[in-house]
């Protein structure tokens, strides 16, 4: 067969970059070995595309593995999903989507039931759903641990019970680089390759390594509604105006994408790869400061996270 | 060949070279380094996590709200956020006040990137502080300068050394409350420095700090303190060496074999010590089939070399049976095999590490069923080892290993990747303890001899010898160490005799 080189001409990743995706390698390479069933979470967005780029790094010159699992709330930016099926069209990707079939039958969106419930519906428990019903013992996620305090304390191999719970007062001991993968029928583990990211580790990888993003992470002209001082985007008929808001264009980009109705965007005039990362040098806030869930009540990613969440 | 490369022009090595630059560079020209910090819980640590956390602005301002926000009246006298707020993430740690688990942090500099393992001072620190100091370059030991050296501070270090840190940073902290006294500081470093010696740490810096004010952490302290000329903590960080792993020959632990198509078959993992090229002779191990290195294959390039850190995929110029689990290394430098080891342990668990009781052993991409057999416990408090059976959770021992199937290791203090493992437990499947191995036993039970030409004999009063049998040093090198006593006939004159 023959072997095809990606790499050729492009100069060589610095160090630091190599380090971490050597180590992300090594941990797809011993989930794929170790467990029975895995499958990747692809959300699409930058960590998700980064996870990918690295996943099909690991595999070289083989195919994935495993498939794709996308949780569709049905709210996401309309950019992504062409993204995501352009993405898995050009590497012959196995993506499985799935949609909570209940959520759906009772109308659950982000405005008639709350920020908390909805995510609860529509991503932790449609994530379980699609996880039950592939019975995989093993889900790659982009989760970094300079994302949130309760993710700082997760595991790279983060154990689950049957039921998708996490719980941080009992994870197992993780040293060096050897990872315990052995589970009883029914639990699972979540694997975070991309553990030991930064935000601007991501960027500076994207832009080494040239992999292709959502539009949406790059500054243009959009509509957009502030709420809750959130910058909404409001190009969807779905979003209902409140009497007193006003829609309109800016300059602006996402730093981080979920459902459209949750996700704030922040006012840039970045426009390519190294004005973002120019922008970030210089960011004073964080990148989930955008985003609606993290605030909805103290603590609440790591609750989140025990009731099953990513 | 029975693939070609799609591209024209030979095949180049990529980064591979670059690994070994000097990481005193500016930018960002090396690995991120991993150190881990350790104190008592009255020594400010999260004070000076967070400290570094601030300084080289790590800390966004919505955190900082955040923070603000949860920590009404817990801001400290400069009107600073309660840093431990910003590092215990766990609701049960906010509101219990303390620090549960190990948590990872992220900063850099314009020099160097940081990974920080935060560790609990006080509840089961031996194995939180194991779990941290398995993967850290360096450790960052902070005593309170009013207090000085502690049995603690001995704990920790002993932990430390242990875990194969060879370099250390004395943080003395509350350098202000102590009225900045270079005496004092001096006395301190000195205590320290013999302790660090005592275990064969000999990079030792310490550092006069005061964390709440932020002196000698990111910024200098010379207002308060002109009698310091040396480097404030992140200068020492950002000059710190970094293992390279390159004291054993090639190994490469195969993680998964790659049969994508007709005629590629390919050994994929990680460089765990040494380099390859095409060319090179290795050996298959446990099998001790013989091959050459025919390609070295990644998603970029088909390389020409790669070094250890590597992530891989290896292909040989023959077909040979070759299965996760085994261990592809040079020829002319091969680990130990066999089906007895030494290690030192740490037990992780409550239920402690039982005589006779079989585990799963994971080494690298390898686990194999295990009998281990405690023989001694190290008392922290003293440094020296005692007989036992038994380890209790946090326990740390020397074991025994027998295992009913080949075992492949190099030494710890050769390579900490191919000479590091975890016990679990078949009946929880819980990681319930981390071991080192030390050497090879022979089946009858005793320890492998060198050769005489590397072999040096020492004559030791009884009393000597059990003290110095007793030391870590000693427990560390069991391996190599042969002791005969008068009438044993082990030595040809009955004299003790301590190979090195």
């Amino acid at each position: 067969m023959n072997v095809i080189e990606h790499g050729r001409g492009k100069p060589p990743l610095d160090p630091h970059l190599k380090a971490l995706e050597n180590e992300a390698i090594h941990i797809f390479r011993e989930v794929a070995a170790e467990f029975e069933r895995p499958v990747m979470l692809y959300s699409i967005g930058k960590d998700s595309s980064v996870l990918l780029h690295l996943a099909l790094k690991a595999f070289h010159p083989g195919k994935l593995p495993f498939p794709l699992v996308h949780i569709d709330t049905g709210w996401k930016f309309p950019e992504m999903i062409a993204f995501r099926d352009a993405v898995a069209a050009r590497h012959g990707l196995d993506l499985i989507t799935h949609t909570n079939p209940d959520g759906l039958r009772e109308n659950v969106t982000p405005f008639s039931h709350g920020s908390a419930r909805y995510t609860d519906i529509m991503k932790t428990q449609a994530l379980k759903q699609a996880l039950d019903m592939g019975r995989y013992d093993a889900a790659f996620g982009g989760a970094r641990r300079d994302e949130e305090a309760s993710r700082a304390k997760e595991r790279i191999y983060s154990f689950r019970t049957p039921d998708h719970a996490w719980d941080p007062r009992n994870q197992r001991p993780e040293l060096w680089s050897i990872y315990n993968g052995m589970i009883h029928p029914g639990e699972s583990v979540r694997a975070f390759p991309l553990s030991n990211w930064t935000e601007i580790d991501i960027w500076r990888y994207i832009q080494a390594e040239k992999i292709e993003l959502v539009p949406l992470y790059f500054a243009q002209r959009r509509k957009v509604v502030e709420r809750d001082g959130m910058l909404i985007l409001a190009e969807d008929k779905r979003l209902e105006l409140l009497p007193d808001e006003i829609v309109r264009e800016e300059m602006v980009r996402f730093r981080t994408l979920g459902c459209f109705p949750l996700t704030g965007a922040v006012r840039s005039h970045a426009t390519t790869l190294d004005e973002v990362i120019a922008e970030l040098e210089i960011a004073t806030v964080s990148e989930r400061q955008g985003r609606a869930i993290d605030r909805d009540q103290s603590g609440s990613m790591e609750k989140k996270k025990r009731e099953g969440y990513f | 060949m029975n693939f070609q490369t799609v591209s024209p022009v030979p095949a180049e090595a990529d980064s591979g070279a670059a690994a070994h630059l000097d990481t005193d560079k500016a930018g960002r020209q090396a690995r991120p380094l991993r150190f881990i910090t350790c104190g008592s819980v009255d020594d400010g640590k999260s004070t000076l996590i967070g400290r570094l956390l601030w300084d080289t602005k790590a800390v966004k301002e919505d955190q900082a709200a955040t923070l603000e926000r949860e920590s009404t009246g817990r801001q400290n006298e400069l009107g600073l956020p309660d840093f431990a707020l910003l590092l215990d993430g766990l609701q049960a740690e906010r509101e219990q006040g303390i620090t549960i688990d190990v948590a990872y942090r992220y900063f850099s500099t314009d020099r160097r990137s940081f990974i920080v393992a935060d560790t609990p001072g006080h509840v089961q620190y031996t194995r939180n502080m194991a779990t941290g100091a398995s993967t850290a370059d360096l450790a960052v030991l902070l005593v309170d300068a009013r207090a000085g050296v502690l049995e603690q501070t001995r704990r920790h270090a002993t932990i430390a050394a242990m875990m194969g840190i060879r370099q250390f940073v004395l943080a003395v902290n509350k350098i202000d409350l102590a009225g900045y006294d270079e005496a004092g500081f001096r006395a301190i470093s000195r205590d320290f420095k013999e302790i660090a010696l005592s275990l064969g740490v000999r990079q030792v810096t310490a550092i006069p700090v005061s964390a709440l004010k932020g002196e000698n952490i990111v910024r200098r302290g010379d207002a308060a303190m002109p009698w310091y000329t040396g480097p404030t903590l992140v200068e020492v960080l950002e000059k710190a060496s970094q293992r390279t792993g390159q004291t054993t020959g090639f190994r490469l632990p195969v993680q998964r074999v790659s049969r994508p198509g007709e005629g590629f078959r390919g050994y994929q993992g990680t460089v765990a010590g040494g380099s390859v090229k095409p060319g090179d002779s290795v050996v298959v191990l446990p099998s001790g089939v013989e091959a050459n290195v025919k390609a070295i294959v990644t998603y970029d390039l088909v390389r020409n070399a790669a070094v250890h850190g590597d992530a891989i995929t290896l292909v040989l110029d023959r077909p040979v049976d070759v299965a996760r689990g085994d261990m592809i290394a040079a020829i002319d430098q091969r680990p130990m095999t066999g089906r007895a080891f030494a290690a030192r342990l740490v037990a992780l668990s409550a239920e402690g590490v039982a005589p006779g009781k079989r585990y799963w052993l994971k080494a690298g991409s390898r686990r194999q069923r295990v009998q281990v057999r405690p023989t001694s416990a190290l008392d922290l408090a003293t440094g020296t080892w005692e007989n036992a059976g038994f380890l209790p959770m946090n326990g740390i021992g020397t074991v025994e290993l027998d295992f009913e199937e080949t075992a492949i290791f190099d030494s710890y203090e050769t390579n900490r990747d191919t000479g590091a493992f975890v016990l679990i437990d078949p009946d929880t499947l819980n990681t319930v303890a981390g071991g080192m191995i030390d050497g090879r036993r022979s089946t009858s039970g005793r320890y492998d001899r060198l050769p005489d030409a590397d072999r040096a004999t020492v004559t030791l009063p009884a009393r000597l010898l059990e003290a110095f049998l007793k030391t870590d040093f000693a427990r560390a090198h069991a391996g190599e160490i042969r002791v005969a006593t008068p009438g044993d006939g082990g030595t040809d004159d009955g004299t003790n005799d301590a190979a090195d």
